[in-house]
């Protein structure tokens, strides 16, 4: 800790940057937790598949407070989030149903709170595309407004997505898993996925490959996706190899020192996963660099490394598992999850050439998912924005105490908010959650 | 009921110079490392083992159940049983066997053994006089017995006595010793320069290649073997002054063991625990045999693997053409020199008993990925950090592959043992 860091935590120095309007950033319900007040239920139009998945989760629900125009009623007590069935919106005037319902909400939210909105994405005509589009910034607006750990997200259905299909990712939202996931939209498609439950282990008795184990957010995917059940087989390269034995052991996993960059890594894998003979349901390509520097100082070696590690070796190791020839390979019904970054998504100074790899991660996401949506493999990525870890610790801090509070929670996130995350996409029940980029960044100001 | 005892794997922390980067590490400490890496390979977090035997030879009183101790320290579950093994540096390979022989004998069905050895931490004890004088203080019942006894210290008494790896017998160092062999036998120095070179050069290359990759896992921020000069030559070697039989010695700090830190193990199995666990298979262990020679009569010190190999190979019905690879521990250049010369030696061999010589070897098949000139050698861990060496080099060269090791320790003692590709 610097001097300026030490001061500025200091019980004294606490006390002036609240005077000056820093002010402590809120403490974040995290794990399967849901919120502690009402859940509320409102819908425009008479949409059901709110009201049908709340019941699978078993989750009871209340009446909304519905704002009359221009009276404010209250809620009385605080509630504990605001789930919205907009499924049947199609008109720029049901917008007004909407408002109605948040604004009483919002001021009546509890800390860690949840706005949620369930929308069509596929609409009939102008009007309905352009109210659909409405939601997203609502919804982007409603995240900047709340405050005390609250957050909102808009959730994309198709016409005929089900309860079944939408339980985990309506579980997710609500749960203290999704706490650092903030003013994000994604999509939830149709599939025969039959589920009636969320389980608290649903990656019980299957194996899952988490690369960049040995510390930071990979060693906290192991243990998250661990603590979900799964047997986990945990990669770094050699050098790391203590730190991943240590992570091997704490969560019951096997250590494999591996450079993922090598040409034969995806056999590695697969001969590993062959030995074990348990299948393998998911990879998690987690492991990444960074070689920062302004374009015009850019060499081809800063540039190769960079793109060799974040994209181009989990691309090769990809091919190897999904061969079906591949002894040791993908299931089918398999998952594949990226780490890209909001860097990418949006464009950071200095780093061109890691924006460039993780950006390239989401779109080998997107083309992915489409080609092996035939053997029910989903694919899909987060993105974290400004996370706790070692790497992010080296930030000077004065800089790293701006990155911190420049998204809508006020603090940077934790590796464990990524790894929920992840251990969500991984979730056998989130097969309909496929293509998909996910920001894990607290709704950072910067990016898309 | 007799079982197949197999070799799925092993792991050591890479091998260091002594007060390196370990000196403060102790062999409990070293010993969990190596533990907890082979756990975390192998999946094994939480599981209880049969029995773990492992041994130092340079060991702290207080480490009396040094063994059991790191277990407790691992991964392995705590009621996993442990017991400690001392054969000198022949230990690694002695409690391979000791465990293959009960997973042979359908005792236990899985197994690690290993050795650990740290010349950094090593035990220092008082001088006997001075040992003599506190055991009598404590013993006193009365302060003014207790202050007699203090009173009869002197400064002399106060000098700690550090082990010593002289022969008790001859009051010769093993060094002492092997300069007699090398001298008897006409090794010369270049021999001994170009087994060195050879070595390092070999060690240096199996570590580019990726080999250890799956053999060694890093501890306290050392990733490879720390005493492997890659570079090392000759020319380099021969500028080195002896340190062995005299100004006209040959042998010199290059082509003798360094005196090291670190730990090994082995993950040892019987055939069908491996395939229900879903482990792999590198090989089994085919027999072993351990030797002695009369050195305080007179024979060279480090020549008990002639005997021990050729009382094995015919209780096998094998050949040294039988073998695919060799493995001989350099605990001197000139060690494995005499061992080679030696086995091809009709009249040296047919005194040890054996029926005539037991022939020679292809060089090429000989420490193929280095041996301790440029590993290093922690007593009691180079028999664990060869055993899954040459298994798993036995498991690339197919099915049925025979390896040969060959082992000498002090007292006189050689162990050796064979393994073949499963
Ligand atoms: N920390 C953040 O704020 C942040 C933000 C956005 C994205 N990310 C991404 O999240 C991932 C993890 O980040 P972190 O902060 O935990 O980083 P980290 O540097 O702490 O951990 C990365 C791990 O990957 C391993 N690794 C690197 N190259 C490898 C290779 N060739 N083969 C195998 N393993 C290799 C490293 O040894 C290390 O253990 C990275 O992909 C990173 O780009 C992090």
């Amino acid at each position: 800790m610097s001097i300026l860091e030490k001061t500025f935590t200091s019980a004294p120095g606490r006390a002036i940057s609240r005077k000056a309007g820093l002010k402590d950033p809120p403490r974040l319900r995290r794990g399967r937790t849901w919120p502690s007040g009402a859940i509320i239920h409102g819908t425009i139009g008479d949409g059901s598949l709110v009201a049908d998945t709340l019941h699978l989760l078993g989750r009871a629900v209340e009446e909304p407070v519905v704002d009359a125009g221009t009276d404010a009623p209250g809620y009385g007590q605080k509630i504990g989030a605001l789930v919205v069935d907009a499924t049947e919106l199609t008109s720029i005037s049901q917008l007004e149903r909407l408002r109605a319902l948040l604004r009483p909400a919002v001021r009546g939210i509890e800390r860690s709170g949840r706005i949620i909105i369930v929308a069509r994405e596929d609409h009939d005509g102008w009007e309905a595309a352009a109210a659909a589009r409405a939601l997203d910034g609502i919804n982007r607006t409603v995240a900047k407004e709340l405050r005390g750990g609250a957050t909102s997200t808009l959730v994309w259905v198709a016409g005929d997505t089900t309860a079944s299909d939408l339980l985990t990712t309506l579980g997710f939202a609500l749960q203290g898993r999704s706490a650092f996931v903030d003013g994000q939209a994604w999509k939830v498609a149709s599939t025969a996925t039959k589920i009636d439950d969320l389980v608290t282990a649903p990656l019980a008795g299957r194996t899952v490959i988490v690369t960049g184990a040995a510390r930071g957010i990979g060693a906290q995917i192991a243990r998250v996706v661990a603590r979900d059940g799964a047997e986990v087989i945990a990669v770094d390269i050699p050098p790391a190899g203590e730190q991943l034995a240590a992570v091997a052991n704490e969560v019951g996993g096997i250590a494999i020192q591996l450079d993922i960059t090598q040409a034969d890594a995806g056999a590695v894998l697969a001969q590993h996963v062959a030995q074990r003979g348990r299948g393998l349901h998911g990879i998690v390509h987690n492991a990444g660099i960074t070689r920062d520097k302004m374009l015009v100082n850019t060499d081809t070696a800063r540039w190769e490394s960079v793109l060799e590690v974040n994209l181009a070796a989990q691309m090769r190791i990809n091919e190897v598992l999904l061969d079906p020839d591949t002894d040791g390979g993908l299931d089918d019904g398999g998952r594949i999850v990226g780490v890209a970054s909001t860097s990418g998504l949006a464009g950071n100074k200095g780093q061109t050439n890691y924006a460039a790899s993780k950006a390239g991660v989401a779109g080998l996401v997107i083309a992915m998912s489409s080609d092996l949506a035939s053997r029910e493999i989903t694919v899909n990525a987060v993105a974290p924005g400004f996370i706790e870890t070692e790497m992010t610790g080296k930030i000077p801090f004065v800089q790293r105490e701006i990155f911190r509070r420049s998204n809508s929670l006020d603090q940077g996130g934790r590796p464990v908010d990524v790894a929920e995350t992840i251990s969500y996409l991984l979730d056998p029940g989130s097969q309909a959650v496929t293509g998909q980029v996910i920001r894990v960044c607290g709704q950072n100001l910067v990016g898309a | 009921m007799s079982h197949n005892a197999v070799v799925i794997g092993g792991n050591r922390i890479p091998f260091a110079k002594s007060n390196g980067p370990y000196a403060d590490a102790s062999n409990h400490d070293m010993l969990t490392a190596a533990l907890d890496g082979l756990v975390a390979r192998y999946g094994l977090s939480g599981a209880r083992m049969g029995e773990v035997a492992a041994g130092a030879v340079l060991k702290h009183p207080s480490d009396f159940n040094l063994t059991r101790e790191a277990v407790l320290s691992s991964a392995l579950a705590a009621n996993t049983p442990a017991c400690d093994l001392q054969q000198a540096c022949g230990t690694g390979l002695e409690t391979t066997v000791y465990i293959a022989n009960k997973i042979a004998l359908g005792q236990i069905d899985s197994g690690i053994s290993g050795g650990v050895d740290s010349t950094s931490d090593a035990p220092i004890t008082v001088s006997d006089p001075l040992r003599r004088i506190l055991l009598k203080a404590s013993a006193a019942r009365s302060a003014a017995d207790r202050m007699k006894a203090f009173a009869q210290v002197r400064p002399r008494h106060l000098a700690p006595k550090a082990p010593s790896v002289t022969e008790p017998r001859t009051g010769l160092s093993m060094g002492e010793h092997q300069a007699l062999t090398t001298e008897a036998w006409g090794i010369t120095r270049e021999e001994q320069d170009t087994i060195a070179e050879a070595s390092h050069h070999k060690l240096a290359q199996a570590w580019e290649d990726g080999f250890f990759d799956d053999l060694v896992t890093p501890y306290l921020g050392v990733a490879r073997d720390a005493i492997l000069r890659p570079d090392t030559s000759v020319e380099k070697l021969a500028k080195l002054k002896p340190v062995f039989g005299g100004p006209q010695g040959t042998m010199t700090a290059g082509n003798s063991t360094a005196l090291s830190d670190g730990a090994a193990t082995v993950l040892l199995a019987s055939e069908e625990w491996a395939k229900e666990h879903n482990q792999p298979i590198l090989a089994r262990i085919v027999d072993a045999e351990v030797a002695a020679v009369d050195h305080p009569g007179g024979a060279d010190l480090l020549l008990g693997p002639v005997a021990a190999a050729g009382r094995m190979l015919a209780r096998q019905g094998l050949t040294l053409d039988d073998f695919a690879l060799v493995e001989i521990h350099e605990a001197f250049a000139s060690t494995v020199a005499t061992t080679l010369k030696a086995w091809n030696d009709e009249d040296y061999c047919r005194g040890l008993g054996l029926d005539g010589a037991l022939g020679t070897i292809d060089p090429s098949i000989l420490n193929v990925t280095g041996s301790s000139l440029a590993a290093g050698h922690p007593f009691a861990a180079t028999g664990a950090r060869i055993v899954p060496t040459l298994a798993k080099l036995l498991q690339e060269r197919g099915p049925g592959s025979r390896g040969l090791i060959s082992m000498c320790a002090a007292g006189g003692q050689g162990v050796v043992a064979i393994l073949e590709a499963v």
